[in-house]
């Protein structure tokens, strides 16, 4: 296949597409926005009457839908996506809940203008690409080949009337411009009515900032209580381990004190005694130490923690970190933490020969991948390790997000919005 | 022996300044931050010295950046660093320039007055002392194919070689002769495909990069 070819025809058909999505709104716009918008004037006037309270429901329904399949051609189209803005229904609400909430949503006001408004944009914009495609193979096939036929015709593009053999050859070229033209059109026109749906689909102001209040309502909730739930852990272990722990050390050279004189053999097991009990209630305050803070995250930063992470591993496992700096430490400890959890999930389940952490920063978002060569199939929403990760991450806006095919190895990706600070000068960089 | 001592807490600073003199060692200088230490290693030389991995100003790994910086300067200069925690990655880092007369132990061990001193001694002559935490931990690298082909007792005389003991230590360990001891190192050489050698620290090394890789 002759490769310019290819490149040909993988730049129009693209293009072709856009004119064919541009005509299949304008047809909505033609039909269904015609008919919903009619409908719901319909309904609410037959309030009144009484019927409006089922009807008015009703018809917005079918109004949200179509609104909800803009927005989805709008974000596909964008690459932005434009959330839908609807308040949530109360629960167990009544039919005059229901009637309320649907009147009282500023977003269905707005949705009816938007049928009203997008009618003649889409109907417009929609045919524009067609049009001018359409016009342009005429103006390439159809004028020269009439001519042949009839010998006259009214005009074409800038020739008003045609007049001649010449005049007729020109369509050629002329119908060919336009048609291209027809081509080029299409993405802007699907831009512009992108922009028309996020403005007037979209949330406003205030809706986005009541959505973002129940969201940050949310995760402020989740916070506090693992926090809570963190510091009974802390207090459990250390109530139950080191310190009962130093309550018998205490006891011990108490004892020992008392035999010292009276029987040296016995104080002398009772010191050995104390002594292994305090090498224990170190060991358990260590543990606790690296569950509250990894020492070694203190000392070396996300870099060095996760590195040292993965040297303690049963597995090989490939560390990738490029970070010019470090984050601010709540947020470091959420990405250590998180990370180490994704690690622990791996080892526990995944039966993987490799894996890989990365990590990187890029436009204010840390990024971090772990990825492993197992055997895939993890149900993100089956496992609790995951949960804790998203609630982690949820404290400070981040995402975490799962690839598991079956046999295909696991993907976890974690984002956390944050800036870095200046680069630390290592100690170790400096020369002795 | 001279001895410098880097330890940011007084007590502990104290307490390991009025152990080390107890058993005859000659505390040369005792130091308190990072900064100080690079200088007291450089222009005291001494014989051993213990340093803290934590250290002000910065608190994060400043001693183990001095010993290393200061064995950079002065190779095989015996260091034994101490920590409330173990990381093979430090570990790593410590053994990385293959000069021995490197120890890595957990704080806790101090409490084993004996054995600590012991260790102090050891690293001082050269050898190479691993905490059996550090040890531990690289023994339950389970997937370290070649280690499923130890027998239990093999995997613990390698544990032991690792913390540096000797063979006749390590046949009073285990209360088997010295010579019982020497078949079994020679076995787990041959089965983790290592060349035979009578020198500890050599065979510490050699066991520990093996793991590590």
């Amino acid at each position: 296949m002759d490769p310019g070819l290819d490149v040909l025809r993988s730049w129009v058909r693209p293009r072709l597409r856009y004119a064919g999505q541009g005509l299949l709104l304008a047809l909505l716009a033609a039909t269904a926005h015609v008919t919903l918008f009619v409908l719901s004037v319909v309904a609410l006037v037959c309030t009144v009457l009484g019927v409006g309270l089922y009807a008015v429901p009703a018809v917005t329904a079918a109004v949200r839908r179509l609104a909800d399949l803009n927005r989805r051609l709008a974000g596909a189209w964008t690459g932005v996506e434009v959330p839908a803005p609807y308040r949530p229904l109360p629960a167990g609400a009544g039919v005059w809940r229901r009637y309320g909430w649907v009147v009282t949503d500023p977003a269905t006001w707005r949705d009816l203008l938007w049928l009203l408004l997008a009618m003649p944009v889409n109907l417009v914009l929609g045919v524009l690409p067609s049009a001018l495609l359409l016009y342009g193979v005429e103006g390439v096939v159809g004028v020269p080949l009439l001519l042949w036929r009839l010998g006259a015709w009214y005009g074409y593009g800038v020739i008003w009337p045609i007049d001649g053999a010449f005049d007729a050859l020109l369509t050629v070229p002329q119908g060919a411009l336009i048609a291209l033209l027809g081509l080029l059109v299409g993405d802007h026109v699907r831009w512009l009515q992108a922009c028309v749906v996020r403005a007037l689909l979209g949330p406003t102001r205030g809706a986005a900032l009541r959505q973002r209040v129940q969201q940050l309502t949310e995760s402020r909730a989740e916070t506090v209580d693992a926090q809570a739930a963190e510091l009974r852990r802390i207090e459990r272990d250390l109530h139950d381990g080191a310190q009962a722990r130093l309550v018998a050390l205490r006891m011990s050279i108490g004892l020992a004190e008392q035999l010292m004189t009276r029987d040296p053999e016995a104080a002398q097991k009772l010191l050995a005694e104390a002594r292994e009990t305090s090498a224990r209630a170190l060991g358990e305050l260590r543990d606790l130490v690296r569950g509250i803070h990894p020492p070694v995250l203190a000392e070396r930063g996300l870099d060095g923690a996760v590195r040292a992470l993965a040297v303690a591993l049963p597995i090989p496992v490939e560390v990738d970190v490029d970070l010019p700096g470090r984050p601010p430490a709540p947020v470091e400890s959420a990405a250590y933490f998180a990370v180490a959890e994704s690690v622990a999930n791996l080892t526990k389940h995944s039966r993987a020969r490799h894996a890989w952490v990365r990590l990187r920063h890029d436009r204010g978002r840390l990024t971090m991948v772990v990825a492993d060569d197992g055997v895939g199939g993890a149900d993100p929403s089956a496992g609790t390790g995951l949960r804790g990760i998203e609630r982690r991450l949820a404290a400070f806006d981040g995402t975490v997000s799962v690839t598991s095919p079956p046999g295909g190895g696991t993907t976890v990706t974690m984002e956390l919005p944050c800036e870095l600070s200046s680069p630390r000068t290592s100690p170790s960089s400096g020369t002795g | 022996m001279r001895v410098v001592i880097a330890e940011d807490l007084a007590l502990l600073r104290d307490g390991l300044t009025r152990l080390l003199q107890a058993f005859d060692f000659e505390v040369v200088a005792t130091v308190d931050n990072g900064p100080a230490l690079l200088p007291a290693l450089t222009t005291h030389r001494p014989d051993v010295a213990v340093v803290d991995v934590r250290l002000p100003p910065t608190f994060t790994d400043e001693g183990l950046q001095a010993a290393i910086q200061a064995r950079a300067q002065i190779p095989g200069l015996p260091i034994l660093v101490l920590s409330q925690h173990v990381e093979q990655l430090y570990a790593r880092e410590l053994l990385a320039d293959r000069a021995g007369a490197v120890g890595y132990l957990l704080k806790d061990r101090v409490g084993d007055v004996g054995q600590f001193v012991d260790a102090v001694r050891r690293v001082a002559a050269g050898g190479t002392v691993m905490d059996p935490e550090v040890v531990a931990q690289l023994l339950v690298r389970r997937e370290t194919k070649p280690l499923h082909r130890l027998t239990p007792r093999e995997r613990e005389v390698l544990g032991l070689m690792a913390e540096g003991r000797s063979n006749a230590a390590i046949a009073n360990r285990l209360f088997v002769t010295e010579k019982a001891v020497s078949k079994h190192i020679n076995n787990i050489f041959g089965k983790l495909g290592l060349p035979p050698s009578e020198d500890d620290n050599r065979r510490v090394l050699a066991v520990l990069a093996y793991l590590n890789a």
